[in-house]
């Protein structure tokens, strides 16, 4: 989204505090002083992702904090599936495994936690997989079902999305 | 109603003392263990039966078995509750035959045969005109089977998924409250008479997937074997994963998930948000089904022991008393 706001010390924190007040994820700001311009406001570009159904409730809080939105951009809707994996995550070559997601170009990993305990012992993860739709969200796991099968890798899905 | 009871294990004292205790109006005529059995058309002194089963380990004499009282015994239920032989069905397929051929209604909490032959043993039951009920085969004391085929009779059942086995849920609820590793939760499972001691059945999910057949074959109107299920146990979870789980106020439980549409038809250990009504704690069960006029209904219930399950296997002889068989 395109924001507009006041060019003085401390809008900017300000334009960004209710970005995470309603759990969103500042992805990108992108903020270019004009050194021309004589104008007493600035524009600032942000990507940000937003949980569902939360950008009314920001557009709210900006609004009371004098930042006026010009413009917002394409929403692209997230869908999100955390697993967990348990097996030689290492040994078998967790990046390959992360890979085999990422090349697909309609999903990707973005997010890892690894527990690995003694060495030789099955290690443990949870990823997050993020897709723009739900029918590549399905395609993504099928991939990552197969290749847990032949990496024997025990793969615990969710039971609903979460 | 006169019934002959086939098992004097758990579930067939379970169901004696019941019966000893209440006036349900039901008459034991016949009863075997494995190695006794005794026939008394008048009827059985139950409290005598059950004290010389604990003194002498048998509840007849030595010289009656099992399969004489299904061909001979004068009963108008046989009520099959001997060990399950998951692979073969017997000896308890060979009873509940038998007791279907001579016109008699059976009352089971015997997978075995319910899971490998249910279509046949109904298509006999169905010419004979008697009933065959085996509530207490799946989530022992939770009416479940009633409540889909009588219950929620006429909506269509979507989706069905919950957890089926109480030793599996024993050990991952222990795992998650206490970090404890499997070996250790089974350990303590084993030390609390909650998994046998040879667990295989129970955490490979096995167990979970007869119970997915028989609600498949028998609320679901398909025609699956134990091989058409997927199923992964829950022997290689980590304390770790259960943590990582954790971290996203979720847990993990094994599940066992029918949805024809998708044909699912899998047990496998998920991660279920901590919140969710199936995460129950130690060994109870259970159940949502989707329907598409009653929406979500979930049944959460004890899955075993002995008074539970006497109680489903006496649900159904009531019914079938009331039903079937008039006058008595």
């Amino acid at each position: 989204m395109k924001l507009e706001m006041k060019d003085t010390p401390g809008q900017l924190v300000a334009a960004l505090k209710p970005i995470s007040a309603v759990g969103g994820n500042i992805i990108a700001v992108i903020h270019q002083r004009d050194t021309l311009s004589t104008a007493e406001t600035l524009d600032v570009q942000i990507v940000l992702e937003l949980p569902e159904g939360r950008l009314e409730t920001l557009l709210g809080l900006l609004k009371e904090q004098g930042v006026s939105v010009v413009r917002i951009g394409e929403q692209r809707l997230l869908h999100q599936r955390s697993l967990i994996l348990i097996g030689h995550l290492m040994h078998t070559d967790l990046s390959d495994t992360v890979d085999r997601i990422d090349q697909t170009g309609f999903a990707e990993v973005t997010e890892i936690s690894l527990v690995m305990p003694a060495i030789n012992e099955p290690s443990s993860a949870r990823i997050t997989v993020r897709s723009v739709d739900l029918a590549d969200m399905h395609r993504a796991l099928d991939i990552l079902r197969s290749v847990a099968g032949q990496k024997q890798i025990l793969m615990i899905e969710p039971l609903e999305a979460v | 109603m006169r019934i002959a009871i086939l098992g004097f294990g758990s579930v067939g004292r379970g169901i004696a003392r019941a019966l000893a205790e209440k006036d349900l109006g039901i008459v034991v005529t016949a009863l075997a263990d494995s190695r006794s059995g005794l026939i008394r058309p008048e009827g059985i002194d139950i409290e005598a039966a059950l004290a010389r089963k604990e003194e002498t380990g048998l509840c007849g004499e030595s010289g009656v078995a099992a399969p004489d009282i299904a061909i001979h015994a004068d009963y108008d239920c046989l009520v099959e509750v001997t060990p399950t032989d998951a692979v073969t069905g017997e000896p308890a397929l060979t009873h509940i035959r038998t007791a279907i051929e001579r016109g008699k209604h059976v009352v089971t909490s015997n997978k075995g045969p319910i899971a490998l032959a249910y279509a046949e043993l109904q298509d006999a039951a169905a010419r004979q005109q008697v009933a065959l009920r085996y509530e207490a085969t799946v989530c022992g004391a939770i009416p479940l089977v009633h409540a889909m085929q009588e219950g929620l009779a006429g909506n269509t059942m979507q989706r069905l998924y919950g957890v089926l086995n109480g030793t599996c849920n024993f050990i991952l609820t222990r795992m998650s409250e206490e970090g404890l590793t499997y070996e250790q939760a089974l350990l303590e499972a084993r030390e609390l008479g909650y998994a046998e001691a040879d667990p295989t059945y129970d955490v490979k999910g096995i167990d979970a997937a007869i119970k997915l057949v028989i609600l498949a074959n028998t609320v679901f109107g398909q025609k699956a074997v134990l091989d058409d299920v997927e199923v992964t146990g829950i022997d290689q979870l980590t304390p770790d994963a259960l943590r990582l789980a954790e971290e996203q106020e979720s847990t993990i439980r094994l599940i066992g998930e029918i949805a024809p549409s998708e044909k699912i038809l899998r047990v496998s250990p998920r991660i279920i948000p901590k919140t969710h009504p199936l995460v129950v704690e130690g060994t109870l069960n259970a159940v949502t089904v989707e329907t598409d006029m009653a929406g979500e209904i979930t049944l959460i219930g004890k899955g075993a022991g002995s008074t539970e399950t006497a109680s489903a296997v006496i649900g159904d002889l009531i019914a079938i008393q009331s039903r079937h068989v008039q006058g008595s």
